[in-house]
C-alpha cells in the first residue's frame, strides 16, 4: 500500500469516527466546542503517532502472547507525557477535558492501529498511518464540536455568531446533543457516499468497514503466524 | 329445481381478520382530537388568544414538517391520517401559552423529525413524538418553557399575569426550606376548573377528564393505564403527605395540578408507544405513576409526567414481552412435566 493511500485512508475512507465508529467515548463526551474537540484530537494524534512509532519499532521483539499489555504500557507512557505537558502549558484546556486525557490510554483507535497496522508494517508506513488516522480523528472531533458549539452556544471558537437575540439550544451541548449530532453527521456522510457511488456507476452497499468481514482483529493470530 | 352446482357459488378467499370494526388510524386520531376539544377550549378560555395562537402554530408546524419529511424520504403522504395534526395539538397543550413562535416551530420539527420520521413514521416510533419535543424544549430552553402565565381569562382586560405553577411553587418552597403553609396555593376547585398557572392544555382537570371519559367510552383507551398511573401517584404522594404534611403536597393537589391527567389519559395511552396487553398496560401505568411521584417529590424538576412516560415508553417492548398472554390451549411447561405420562 502506497504512502498517500495510507495517509488519506484515515481522513475519509476509514475515518476513525465517521467510518469505523471507534473511540466514541471521548468523541461524544468532550465535543462541546471546537476548541475542546481540536485539543482532544491533537492530544490523541500525538499519542497515536508515538505509539505507532514504538510499536512498529518493537514489533519483532514483543512476544505474541503479551503484546496487548506491552502496547498498553507504550501507550500509557505517552499519555502520561501528554497529560503532564497539557497540565503545565494548556491548563484551561486540561481542566475542561479533565478525566478524558488519562482515558486516551484506552482509546480504541490507538490500540486498534497498534494491533491492526503498526505491529505488522514498517516504521515509515506506521508513522504515516498514525498521522493520517490522527488527523482524521481531529477533523471529526472538530466537525462535531463545531456543529454542537454553533447550535448549543451560538458561537464558533468562542466568537458569537448570531447576536444576542439567539437563544442557545442547550440540549446540543448536553449529552443527548452529542448523539443527535453524530447521528445526523453519519447519515449525511452515508448519503454523500451513496451519491458518489451512484455517480461512479457502482452499486451502493453500506460501508464495508462496518461489517465483520473486513475487520482483521479476530483473525490476527493467523496473520501473525503467517508472517 | 336442480340443486346448486359448484359453479353457482362465489367464494371469496382472504386471510383474517374477516370482521373489521371500521376503526382505522384516521378514526382513532379523529376521536382523540375530539376528546381533546374540551381541554383546548378550557385552555383558550383561560389564556385567551395567546393559547389559540400556540395551537394553530403547532398544528400547522407539525403538518408542514410531516409533508416535508414525506417528500424528503419519498414516502406516501400521511397527512390524511391526522396523526401529525394530533401531535400538533398535544404539543401545543404541553407548551406554555406565552411561547414565542420559534419555540413552537422548533418543537414541531423535533416532534415530527426526531420523534417520528427518523424511526420510519407512525407506528415505528418508540417514544411519544409530542413528549420528545416537549422534553427537548424543556432541556434546551428552560427559561422560555417555564415562563408561566397565570390565566387572566378573556373576560378581564389584562394580557396575563406571570407566576409559578402550584407544583413549581411547592418545589421552590422545599428548596428554600420553607414550610408549605407559607406558600400560597390555589384551592381544589380552582385546580379542578383550571384557573391556575401551567401549560396551555393541562390546566383544567375537569375538561380533560371529560375527554378521557369519551375515549374510554369509545374504546380507544382502556382503563388500565390511567387508573394505574393516577392511582400510584395518589398512593405514593398520599403516604409522603401523611408523613410530612409540611413538606409534601397532598394527593389531591398532585392529581389535579400539573400534567398528570393530560399525560395519563392522552399521552401515556398512545397506542404506538404503550404495551398491548392489559396486564402490561397496568404495569406501564403504575411505572409511570411511580416515576412521576419520585421526580415530583425528590427530583430536580417540579413536574415529572413527561419524563416518566418517556422512560416507560423505552420499557414498552420489554413489558410486552413479559406479559405475553397464554395461547389458547397452551399448557405451561411446569404442568406439562408434572403430568403423569399415560
Amino acid at each position: 500500500m502506497s504512502y498517500s493511500q495510507t495517509f488519506t485512508r484515515g481522513l475519509w475512507k476509514e475515518n476513525p469516527i465517521f467510518r469505523l465508529l471507534l473511540g466514541l467515548c471521548p468523541v461524544l463526551a468532550v465535543t462541546t466546542s471546537v476548541e475542546n474537540g481540536i485539543g482532544m484530537g491533537l492530544a490523541s494524534t500525538f499519542v497515536l503517532i508515538c505509539s505507532n512509532f514504538m510499536v512498529s519499532l518493537l514489533r519483532d521483539f514483543i512476544p505474541k502472547k503479551v503484546r496487548i499489555p506491552a502496547y498498553i504500557v507504550v501507550i500509557a507512557s505517552f499519555v502520561t507525557i501528554v497529560d503532564l505537558v497539557m497540565h503545565a502549558w494548556f491548563f484551561e484546556l486540561h481542566k475542561s477535558l479533565g478525566l478524558f486525557i488519562p482515558l486516551i490510554v484506552v482509546n480504541c483507535i490507538i490500540l486498534g492501529r497498534a494491533e491492526a497496522f503498526a505491529s505488522r508494517n514498517p516504521l515509515s508506513l506506521a508513522l504515516v498511518d498514525g498521522v493520517g488516522m490522527g488527523l482524521g480523528f481531529t477533523l471529526g472531533l472538530a466537525l462535531l464540536g463545531g456543529v454542537r458549539e454553533i447550535f448549543g452556544s451560538g458561537s464558533l471558537l468562542g466568537f458569537p455568531l448570531f447576536g444576542a437575540g439567539y437563544p442557545p439550544v442547550l440540549v446540543m451541548i448536553l449529552p443527548p446533543g452529542a448523539f443527535l449530532s453524530l447521528g445526523f453527521l453519519l447519515a449525511g456522510m452515508n448519503r454523500l457516499e451513496e451519491k458518489r457511488a451512484i455517480r461512479a456507476g457502482e452499486t451502493y452497499a453500506s460501508p464495508r468497514e462496518m461489517d465483520c468481514g473486513s475487520c482483521v482483529l479476530c483473525k490476527l493470530d493467523e496473520n501473525i503466524t503467517d508472517r | 329445481m336442480t340443486s346448486p352446482g359448484p359453479g353457482d357459488f362465489k367464494f371469496i378467499i382472504s386471510v383474517s381478520p374477516h370482521v373489521h370494526s371500521g376503526q382505522d388510524v384516521r378514526s382513532v386520531m379523529r376521536d382523540v382530537i375530539l376528546a381533546l376539544v374540551p381541554g383546548v377550549l378550557a385552555g383558550i378560555w383561560f389564556f385567551g388568544f395567546d393559547a389559540f395562537r400556540v395551537l394553530v402554530l403547532a398544528v400547522l408546524g407539525c403538518v408542514a414538517f410531516e409533508i416535508g419529511m414525506n417528500r424528503l424520504l419519498g414516502r406516501a403522504s400521511t397527512i390524511r391520517d391526522l396523526s401529525a395534526a394530533l401531535t400538533g395539538v398535544l404539543l401545543a397543550m404541553n407548551l406554555p401559552s406565552g411561547s414565542p413562535w420559534w419555540l413552537i416551530i422548533v418543537g414541531s420539527g423535533v416532534a415530527i423529525i426526531l420523534g417520528k420520521a427518523i424511526y420510519g413514521g407512525l407506528g415505528y416510533n418508540p417514544f411519544n413524538p409530542a413528549l420528545v419535543a416537549r422534553v427537548f424544549l424543556l432541556i434546551s430552553f428552560p427559561v422560555q418553557m417555564t415562563h408561566w402565565v397565570v390565566p387572566a381569562g378573556i373576560t378581564t382586560g389584562l394580557d396575563g399575569i406571570t407566576g409559578a405553577t402550584p407544583l413549581g411553587a411547592a418545589k421552590e418552597a422545599a428548596g428554600l426550606g420553607k414550610s408549605l403553609s407559607e406558600t400560597i396555593l390555589p384551592d381544589t376547585l380552582q385546580l379542578l376548573l383550571g384557573n391556575v398557572g401551567g401549560s396551555f392544555g393541562e390546566v383544567s382537570a375537569l375538561a380533560l377528564l371529560l375527554g378521557g371519559a369519551f375515549l374510554l367510552y369509545r374504546g380507544i383507551i382502556r382503563w388500565q393505564i390511567p387508573v394505574g398511573f393516577i392511582g400510584s401517584v395518589v398512593v405514593i404522594t398520599g403516604i409522603a403527605h401523611l408523613l410530612q404534611p409540611d413538606r409534601y403536597l397532598g394527593p389531591v393537589v398532585h392529581v389535579l395540578a400539573g400534567g398528570l391527567i393530560l399525560g395519563a389519559f392522552f399521552m401515556a395511552t398512545d397506542m404506538v408507544t404503550s404495551p398491548v396487553t392489559r396486564t402490561g398496560m397496568l404495569v406501564f401505568g403504575i411505572g409511570c405513576g411511580v416515576l412521576t411521584s419520585v421526580i415530583r417529590l425528590w427530583g430536580g424538576y417540579p413536574e415529572g409526567v413527561s419524563f416518566a412516560i418517556l422512560l416507560m415508553n423505552a420499557l414498552t417492548p420489554l413489558i410486552d414481552r413479559y406479559t405475553r398472554p397464554r395461547v389458547f390451549g397452551q399448557v405451561s411447561r411446569k404442568l406439562f412435566e408434572e403430568a403423569p405420562s399415560s
